[in-house]
C-alpha cells in the first residue's frame, strides 16, 4: 500500500518535472552526453598531446604522427560525438539553457582531476564547483524551449512515439513566429494534473 | 602592450564562440528536433537537412575561428587568464546574443545560471 503510494507520487512527480521542463529521459540522456563527451575527450586529448611531446610550427609533420596516437583519436572521436550529442541538443532546446546545463563538464573534469588523477583542488575552485552546480540547478528547472507564436506547449513525450501521437499534435519542424512562451502554458497544465510550482 | 594584445584576443575568441553558438542553435532549429526527424524520416534525411542549411557552415567556420583565435590569444597571454576569461565572457555573451537574435525567453532564472556558471569557470580555471 504505502509501496503503491510511492510510487504513484513519484510517477506524478516525474510527468510534473517533464511538463515543467519539456524534457523525456532521452533529452536527459543527450544533456548528458553533451557533457561527459567533451569532458572526456578533452581529457584524452590533453593527456595524448603530453605523450607526442612539443609540436612546433617548423616541423608539422609531428602533427600527423600525434594523430596516430591512441588517446588522440579516441579523444577526437569523443569530441565528434559531443559536437552531435550538442547539435541534437541544439534542435530541441534554448541556446541559453543547453550551455549552462551542460556545464557540469567542469565540474566533472575537477573531480577527475582529484579523485583519479589526485590532483589538489585548491579552495577557490571548489567555490567554483559550487558555483557551476548551483547554476545548473537553477536552469534545469525551468522549460528548455522558448515557443513562438502558435507552437504548442511542451508535453514533455515523444511526439513521433505512436503510443503518444494521439495525445500531442505538437508540430514537428519549428513554425516562424514571435513572442509567447511556453512557460504558463505548462503551468497550466501542471496545475491541471494537480502539481504545484517550484 | 601585451595586455592590450591579449584582451584583444579574448574578446575576438568571445565574438567568434558567440557567433558560432548563435549560428549553431539557429540551423539546428531550423532543422528541427533531430530525434523525431530521424525516427519518421531515417537519418540520410537529417543529415541532408543539415549539410544543405548555410547557416550549419558559417557556424562551423565561426568555430573554427574561435579556436584559432584563442590559439593567438594563449600565445600572447597565460593561459590562467585568457582561458577562464574567455569561458566565462562567452557564456555571458551568450546570454545577450540570445536574447537578441534568437528572441530567446532569457528570463531571471537563466541570468542567474548564466552568471553563476561564468563565475564558476572563472573560479575554476583561475
Amino acid at each position: 500500500m504505502v509501496l503503491s503510494i510511492c510510487t504513484e507520487t513519484f510517477l506524478l512527480r516525474t510527468e510534473n518535472w517533464q511538463l515543467r521542463t519539456g524534457l523525456t529521459f532521452r533529452k536527459y540522456l543527450v544533456l548528458a552526453g553533451v557533457t561527459v563527451f567533451a569532458a572526456a575527450g578533452d581529457s584524452m586529448l590533453s593527456h595524448g598531446m603530453k605523450q607526442a611531446g612539443n609540436i612546433s610550427l617548423h616541423h608539422l609533420g609531428n602533427l600527423i604522427l600525434a594523430l596516430l596516437n591512441p588517446w588522440v583519436a579516441v579523444g577526437i572521436l569523443l569530441l565528434l560525438a559531443f559536437f552531435a550529442s550538442y547539435m541534437n541538443a541544439l534542435s530541441w532546446a534554448d541556446l541559453t539553457y543547453v550551455l549552462p546545463a551542460t556545464s557540469l563538464g567542469y565540474v566533472l573534469l575537477a573531480l577527475v582531476a582529484r579523485f583519479a588523477l589526485h590532483e589538489q583542488v585548491s579552495p577557490l575552485r571548489w567555490m567554483g564547483i559550487a558555483l557551476i552546480s548551483g547554476g545548473v540547478g537553477f536552469v534545469a528547472g525551468g522549460p528548455a524551449m522558448t515557443h513562438h507564436g502558435s507552437e504548442s506547449p511542451p508535453t514533455g513525450k515523444d511526439t513521433t512515439d505512436p503510443s503518444n501521437q494521439a495525445e500531442s499534435k505538437a508540430p514537428l519542424l519549428p513554425t516562424p513566429g514571435k513572442g509567447g512562451t511556453s512557460d504558463s502554458a505548462s503551468r497550466e497544465h501542471v496545475r491541471a494534473l494537480g502539481g504545484g510550482e517550484r | 602592450m601585451n595586455h592590450l594584445y591579449t584582451w584583444s584576443g579574448i574578446i575576438v575568441v568571445v565574438c567568434f564562440s558567440v557567433l558560432g553558438d548563435i549560428m549553431m542553435s539557429r540551423s539546428m532549429k531550423q532543422v528541427g528536433d533531430v530525434h523525431a526527424l530521424g525516427r519518421r524520416f531515417g537519418l540520410g534525411t537529417v543529415l541532408c537537412r543539415i549539410f544543405s542549411n548555410s547557416t550549419f557552415f558559417l557556424a562551423v567556420g565561426a568555430m573554427a575561428l574561435a579556436f584559432f583565435s584563442l590559439l593567438f590569444a594563449l600565445s600572447w597571454g597565460d593561459v590562467s587568464l585568457v582561458a577562464p576569461a574567455a569561458a566565462s565572457l562567452t557564456f555571458i555573451g551568450n546570454a545577450f546574443a540570445a536574447r537578441i537574435f534568437l528572441h530567446e525567453k532569457v528570463d531571471r532564472r537563466r541570468w542567474i545560471a548564466a552568471l553563476l556558471v561564468a563565475g564558476g569557470v572563472a573560479l575554476l580555471a583561475g
